[in-house]
Parts: structure tokens; C-alpha cells; sequence
């Protein structure tokens, strides 16, 4: 430590050292907030000003304003109503773009968690070593630019990409499949894309479960399927909620993965907004997509979070 | 105590095992598909490529419009990382450990768009600026950028925060430093790890927004990914593959860099 202003140092000084001597062995003890009232070590909340600030003028503001476009009947924005979301619900089509983006993102989230679950648990039995690569290839993908991960997928979906002449050279086709521009292609793609955020919470839930829990199962005669989905899975319960609400939303609003592996024929809401607000130039209508995409997002934001909430009782029974 | 393992034991071993295996291979396959077809010989996006060769990478060196887009790109992300790490990092202080209820509703105030999709929010920048009469230009795109990363600052600056031990600046202060001084000598060092691993983050994902970029930028300000998007789907280049090559291989790079330097890996958890 270095020098500290003399004039501070009073008589004070001593009696709060051994105040804090003590106060390391008994701590277990006491109920600490009692005690660190005494020290104020918290920053001001002014700290969180400019940023606030920031977020009022350039995240907030915007916000509203979208919602204020969106209320305007016509692209020309002269006259106000609500027609652009009456005609966003009583339109079959923006529906079903609205039904098939959601629908998706479920098939996502599942396939993230039915083939991310056992790579947690591997990673969490793993010595170091292993763990060292295993968190290397998670994360490497979370890092690389989204365009190079779906860039990989159009190679391998491609005609003559790897699934396509691998089945060929099996003979279990004669011609390549559609698999570029297809639902399960794109599934499969933001499963990828999006694998790491599932992951990454599971491993942090796996971790922190106590080994002697699954011990003490066992020795009650549980047998090993028993204990990983009586005991294992509902510990988890909390990171389960975790990656899923995190692989969910990410997987909706992915709109490059969906633009360049889904094509044209597979319009999902992300490519509905651009090409509303950018291609046809109508603000109000695009507006007015983006609040129902917003309304839809936050509502499955809520739904997780209330599963989340829920979880450790869940867990307890 | 150990049992032997019983049918139950190994056939959940092994459907557990095989599920991972799957998933390890939908993680790597890409990364090393992308690498292969760089260096390939032919002039389409075959796989396996029919011979290996850099002259695909050699084409970068007179692609003047990516190495355009990549120069905007790196310069918008810096700047972008610059207002990140020191709004965020303030922040990050003040609701770290707070109990108070605006701490909070900043919190996920300041978490939100990390959830809410990036084209409304980008959208709405756009009405926003056009309003006000600014014209798209770097710095709508920094403004924008900076919404979408400073969540990253934030939460591992928290995360780091919330694991340091009180009694520390609890000592320091009682021991009359004031609390800039305790910022300084203390707070800093024990956290300055966590806001590089925030900082790397945030420049990662400005590096490669598009839905936010897509609307704040003109021709003048043509951004790296945008730039290869609109090549994809217009002629599948492969020229795409050589920068995709370019790209994992500065990531790689990076993030061994920030591990030994940042523990980049215990941050993200």
C-alpha cells in the first residue's frame, strides 16, 4: 500500500484496524450489514449518470419516437391512428411471419438444449486439460463474426456442400437436397450460432451443484438416470431457464443467419422490419412491426424469467 | 464410497457422451469448413475444395472496398470500446452491490438491449437522427454501437465488483484513504482484468454488428460486415472465405491474448 494522507490518520485509525481484525473471525457469525454500515465503501449512484443520460437521449428517446411513428396511419405520416397495427394483425401473412419466427426460435432453444445440456455436464467432469480446449471450442464461436459462422453453414448446406455429397457418395440420394434456404437448415444454423449462450450458463449451474448430492442418491439406491433427472436436471432448473431465455431471443432477432441461410422464400420478422423500413421506405408500417417484435421478445423475456423465479422451489420439492 | 457401474450408469454415460460429441462437432464443423474452402484452388464454394492454394488470399490484397469496410469497421469499433469501457465502467460502480431501487431498474435498463432485437433498435435510431438532423455518419454509428456493447462492460465490471471483497475497501478506508484513492490502489487493480475482458467483448460485437449498422450507415461509411453480407448473397465469393480466414485467425489470436492477459474464459461465465 502506499502512502496515505497523514492528516487522516487519528486516533481512529487504531481501534477500526483491530475493529477489522475481529471483525474477520467473527464474520461468519454476525449478521454482516450491522457491521459494514459502519463504512460506506459504495460508489454514489451519480457514477451511473452519464451513462443513464446516454441511454435516455439515444436508447429511450428513440424508443418512443418508433412507438409515435408506428402511430401514424399513413407512410406520408400526416394523419394518426392505429391502422398499422390493425392491419399487422388482421393480416394472415405478417401473422404467420410473426407465428413461424417464434415457432423457430422454440426448435432452436430445444436442439440448444438437448445436444448443449451433455456438453455442460462433459465440461464439468473434464480434468483441466480438457477443459481448456472444450471452453476454447465454445467460445470461439460466440466470438467469430456471425457472418463467418452463417458463411460456413451456406458451404456446408450448399448443393454441393458437405451434407449434400456425403449422402450422394453413400448413394443414399441420386439428387442434392434443398437444404439451403429450408427450415431445418436454418435451425440447425442458429443452433449453432446461438450453442454458446446455452452453454455457458449450464456450465455455471452444473458446476456449482454438490457432488455429494448425487453421492447421497446414489447410496439411497437410485440408479444413474434416476439421479441426473431427479436430482441433476432440476438443480439446474435456474441456468436451464438461464440459456434458454438468452438462446431464444438471440435466435428471433438473428436476422443475417436468417436472411442468408432461410432466403427469400422464409421471411422471418427481423427481415420483415428491413424490408419494410429500408426496401419499401414505409416507417410507420415497419414501426409498427418492430413494437409487436419488441411486445413478443419482452413477453418471452417475462415468461423465462417467471420459470426462473419459480425454479428453485421447483427444485427444493 | 465407489459402485460398480451398473447398466444405468453407462447407458446415460454414453447417451450424455454421444450428445456431446454432436454438439462439439456442430461447433468446430464451421470454423474448420470455412478454413478448408479458403484455401482453395477453384473459383466456387466446393467441399472439399479440388486443390489448396493462397491465391485467395493473395485477392485480399487489392480487395480496396473490404479493406475499406474493415478500416471503418476497426475505427468504429475503438471508439465505440472507448465510450463503453468509461460510461460503462462508472456505471458498472454505481449499482454494483447496491441495493437501492433505481441501481436495479438502471441495471436492466442498461441490460435491455442486449435482449431487444438490434433492427428495431436500429430503426428507431434512425427516425431518431433523422429528426434531429443529424445525418448518418461514424459517429450516429458510434452512438448506436455503443448501445448495443455497453451491456458487455457492464455486466462482467459487475460480476468482478460483486466478487470483490468488501473488507478490502472496507481496510483502505478505514485506514483514511479517500475513496478515489481506494479506486485507484485498490478497486482497480483487483478489477482491471475484468473491464479488458468487458473491453474485448464490446470491440468483438461492435466489430460485428449488423442490425444496428445497417441503418446508421451511408456509402462513406461502409462497415466490414455489412460488406460481406451484401457480397454473399449477391455472388457467394470466395473471396468471403479468405476474409471469414482472416477473421478466426485474429480471433484465435485475441482471445489467447486475453485469456493469459484477462482469464477471458472465467469472465464469460
Amino acid at each position: 500500500m502506499g502512502k496515505i494522507p497523514p492528516r487522516q490518520r487519528g486516533g481512529i485509525f487504531k481501534q477500526n484496524t483491530l475493529l477489522a481484525a475481529s471483525r474477520q473471525h467473527l464474520e461468519p457469525l454476525m449478521t454482516a450489514p450491522v457491521a459494514r454500515a459502519s463504512y460506506n465503501v459504495g460508489y454514489d449512484i451519480k457514477l451511473a449518470l452519464p451513462l443513464a443520460l446516454f441511454f435516455l437521449v439515444f436508447f429511450i428517446t428513440p424508443l418512443l419516437l418508433l412507438f409515435f411513428v408506428s402511430l401514424h396511419a399513413d407512410p406520408g405520416m400526416a394523419r394518426m391512428g392505429l391502422d398499422q397495427f390493425r392491419r399487422f394483425l388482421t393480416d394472415p401473412f405478417s401473422l404467420q411471419v410473426l407465428g413461424s419466427t417464434l415457432v423457430i426460435g422454440v426448435e432452436v432453444t430445444a436442439l440448444c438444449l438437448v445436444l448443449g445440456y451433455p456438453l455442460a455436464w462433459l465440461f464439468v467432469r473434464s480434468p483441466g486439460w480438457l477443459r481448456t480446449i472444450l471452453i476454447l471450442i465454445i467460445l470461439l464461436p460466440l466470438l467469430t463474426s456471425v457472418i463467418v459462422r452463417t458463411f460456413a453453414w451456406i458451404v456446408i448446406l450448399g448443393r454441393l456442400g458437405i451434407v449434400n455429397s456425403t449422402l450422394m457418395a453413400l448413394g443414399l440420394i441420386d439428387t442434392p437436397l434443398r437444404l439451403l434456404y429450408s427450415e431445418s437448415g436454418l435451425v440447425f444454423a442458429l443452433a449453432q450460432v446461438h450453442m454458446p449462450l446455452m452453454v455457458l450458463p449450464l456450465i455455471t449451474a452444473l458446476s456449482r451443484i454438490d457432488p455429494s448430492l448425487s453421492d447421497a442418491s446414489a447410496a439411497l439406491g437410485a440408479g444413474a438416470w434416476r439421479t441426473f433427472l431427479r436430482i441433476t436436471v432440476p438443480l439446474t432448473l435456474a441456468g436451464i431457464f438461464a440459456g434458454c431465455l438468452l438462446t431464444y431471443c438471440m435466435s428471433l432477432t438473428a436476422f443475417i443467419t436468417q436472411s442468408l441461410i432461410g432466403g427469400g422464400q422464409m421471411t422471418l420478422m427481423p427481415a420483415y422490419i428491413y424490408q419494410q423500413a429500408a426496401t419499401l421506405q414505409n416507417w410507420p408500417f415497419g414501426a409498427a412491426i418492430s413494437i409487436v417484435f419488441l411486445v413478443a421478445v419482452l413477453a418471452a423475456v417475462t415468461v423465462f424469467n417467471l420459470l426462473g423465479r419459480l425454479a428453485p422451489g421447483v427444485a427444493r420439492t | 464410497m465407489r459402485r460398480r457401474p451398473d447398466f444405468g450408469t453407462i447407458s446415460l454415460n454414453a447417451t450424455l457422451g454421444v450428445l456431446a460429441g454432436a454438439c462439439l462437432i456442430l461447433l468446430t464443423m464451421p470454423t474448420i469448413v470455412v478454413l478448408m474452402v479458403s484455401f482453395t484452388s477453384g473459383f466456387s464454394l466446393r467441399f472439399p475444395p479440388p486443390g489448396y492454394s493462397l491465391h485467395w488470399y493473395a485477392a485480399l490484397t487489392d480487395a480496396w472496398q473490404l479493406q475499406f469496410a474493415a478500416y471503418n469497421s476497426f475505427k468504429v469499433a475503438a471508439w465505440t470500446t472507448l465510450l463503453s469501457v468509461v460510461l460503462g465502467v462508472a456505471a458498472a460502480l454505481a449499482i454494483a452491490r447496491s441495493k437501492r431501487l433505481s441501481a436495479a431498474i438502471l441495471d436492466s435498463i442498461f441490460m435491455s438491449p442486449l435482449i431487444l432485437p438490434g433492427l428495431a433498435f436500429g430503426l428507431a435510431a434512425l427516425i431518431f437522427f433523422a429528426l434531429i438532423g443529424l445525418p448518418v455518419s461514424p459517429l450516429t454509428l458510434v452512438i448506436g454501437h455503443t448501445i448495443v456493447c455497453v451491456p458487455f462492460v457492464i455486466r462482467v465490471t459487475i460480476a468482478a465488483l460483486t466478487q470483490l471483497d468488501p473488507s478490502l475497501l472496507e481496510s483502505s478506508a478505514s485506514l483514511g484513504a479517500s475513496r478515489w484513492y481506494t479506486f485507484r490502489r485498490v478497486t482497480l487493480p483487483l478489477i482491471g482484468s475484468s473491464i479488458l475482458a468487458g473491453a474485448f467483448l464490446a470491440f468483438m460485437s461492435s466489430f460485428d454488428n449488423i442490425p444496428v449498422s445497417l441503418f446508421l450507415r451511408n456509402a462513406g461509411t461502409d462497415m466490414l460486415p455489412i460488406r460481406m453480407w451484401q457480397d454473399l448473397e449477391s455472388l457467394l465469393d470466395v473471396k468471403i472465405a479468405a476474409v471469414s480466414g482472416v477473421l478466426i485467425a485474429i480471433t484465435l489470436a485475441l482471445m489467447l491474448v486475453m485469456e493469459r492477459l484477462a482469464g477471458l474464459s472465467k469472465r464469460l461465465r
